[in-house]
């Protein structure tokens, strides 16, 4: 019973955090520096999960390395999202019968 | 899309033929990042079980937050019997950066739209659907939203509660294999425009970069990494923002060339 009251409590929560500003910005902001913020948000965020956790994530951190640059010179070439996942899956399998 | 600068009723009914297709679309984008997820929820799932969450728990937990560092931090308060207060107080800060993401994406729903589709759009902000969604160029169609939830919540649920039961049968290769895709994906979706847009490889580059050495430096290093993830997405965003101030127009230019 305990656990339930734990799980309510991480939902309500964490619904709280992404329900608040959907429901409080109606309207555009016209601010041009929270504009341009809110613009970069994205990439400086993925970018910061994305390096170094993909070296962390494997077994061999060689073989996450391998599956970043790989991943990136992929998707500069202009793979989309599946083929890229796949790629640096598949990398990672591979190298690590080596590694 | 429609041209029309504020939601119309029924836009996005999903009778129209264009919500449809973007419906479809957010499936077949949901795909990988649901597969993405059956591998990770699983691995969370172990954590659940050694917390003392049964399947059937783990899965509605998953369900509800769908948040990776977030749940782990909640199953790490459950397995330590801590007070109600302290679960609170982790889940916000493990999650602290949808409430980024959340405003970022406010900015992207069409003026007008109902209540109801904010609210659903906002309960799967994660790091891979708000990614995909902010992605698109213009308005966003709460649809293509639904479109993937329909698909990677399921599947996160699914793995969290597979990962309570079956534990750790899943051959280690695979487990390591898979759980880089997530980061792929996010490749997919940061490199594209930092081709085209200088001020975006600075920030990626620089993203990088203070991730790592804040990683590695002493003191910075012992905070944990949902919160180091908040302070270096403000500071890089804000210097970007100060540096490279983007009005719409540039933006609308840049996704003209970009669709």
């Amino acid at each position: 019973m305990k656990n339930w009251i734990y799980i309510a409590i991480m939902a309500l929560v964490s619904f709280a955090i992404r329900a608040t500003p959907m429901t409080l910005f109606q309207k555009p902001i016209k601010n041009k520096f929270i504009q341009s913020f809110l613009y970069y948000v994205p990439y400086a965020t993925l970018a910061v999960m994305t390096f170094p956790a993909i070296v962390e994530a494997t077994n061999s951190p060689l073989a996450g390395a391998v599956a970043l640059a790989v991943g990136i010179v992929a998707a500069f070439l202009g793979a989309g999202l599946f083929p890229v996942a796949c790629i640096c899956c598949a990398v990672v399998f591979i190298l690590e019968f080596f590694v | 899309m429609s041209q029309a600068n504020t939601y119309i009723r029924g836009e996005y009914s999903l009778r129209r033929a264009e919500n449809k297709k973007a419906f479809r679309e957010g499936m077949h984008d949901g795909i990988p990042i649901g597969l993405g997820y059956l591998a990770v929820a699983f691995s969370l799932g172990i954590a659940a079980k050694h917390a003392g969450v049964t399947p059937f728990q783990g899965f509605v937990a998953s369900f509800l937050c769908n948040a990776s560092a977030g749940e782990y931090a909640g199953f790490t308060v459950i397995a330590a019997q801590a007070a109600f207060v302290e679960m609170a107080i982790m889940t916000l800060i493990a999650n602290a950066r949808y409430l980024l993401m959340s405003c970022a994406m406010s900015q992207r729903v069409k003026p007008g739209t109902p209540l109801v589709h904010r609210l659903i759009m906002a309960y799967d902000i994660t790091d891979e659907l708000f990614a995909i969604a902010i992605a698109r160029p213009g308005y966003l169609n709460p649809n293509y939203s639904y479109g993937a939830i329909v698909i990677a919540t399921p599947c996160w649920a699914m793995g969290t509660a597979l990962g309570c039961l079956a534990g750790n049968l899943m051959p280690d290769r695979l487990v390591s294999a898979f759980s880089v895709a997530l980061y792929g994906m996010f490749l997919a979706i940061i490199i594209p425009p930092a081709r085209k847009s200088k001020v975006v490889a600075v920030v990626v580059v620089c993203g990088f970069l203070f991730s790592y050495l804040s990683s590695v430096l002493p003191v910075v290093s012992t905070i944990s990494s949902g919160t180091r993830t908040i302070i270096l997405t403000v500071l890089i965003a804000g210097a970007a923002a100060l540096l490279f101030p983007k009005t719409s127009e540039d933006e609308e230019r840049t996704e003209d060339v970009a669709a």
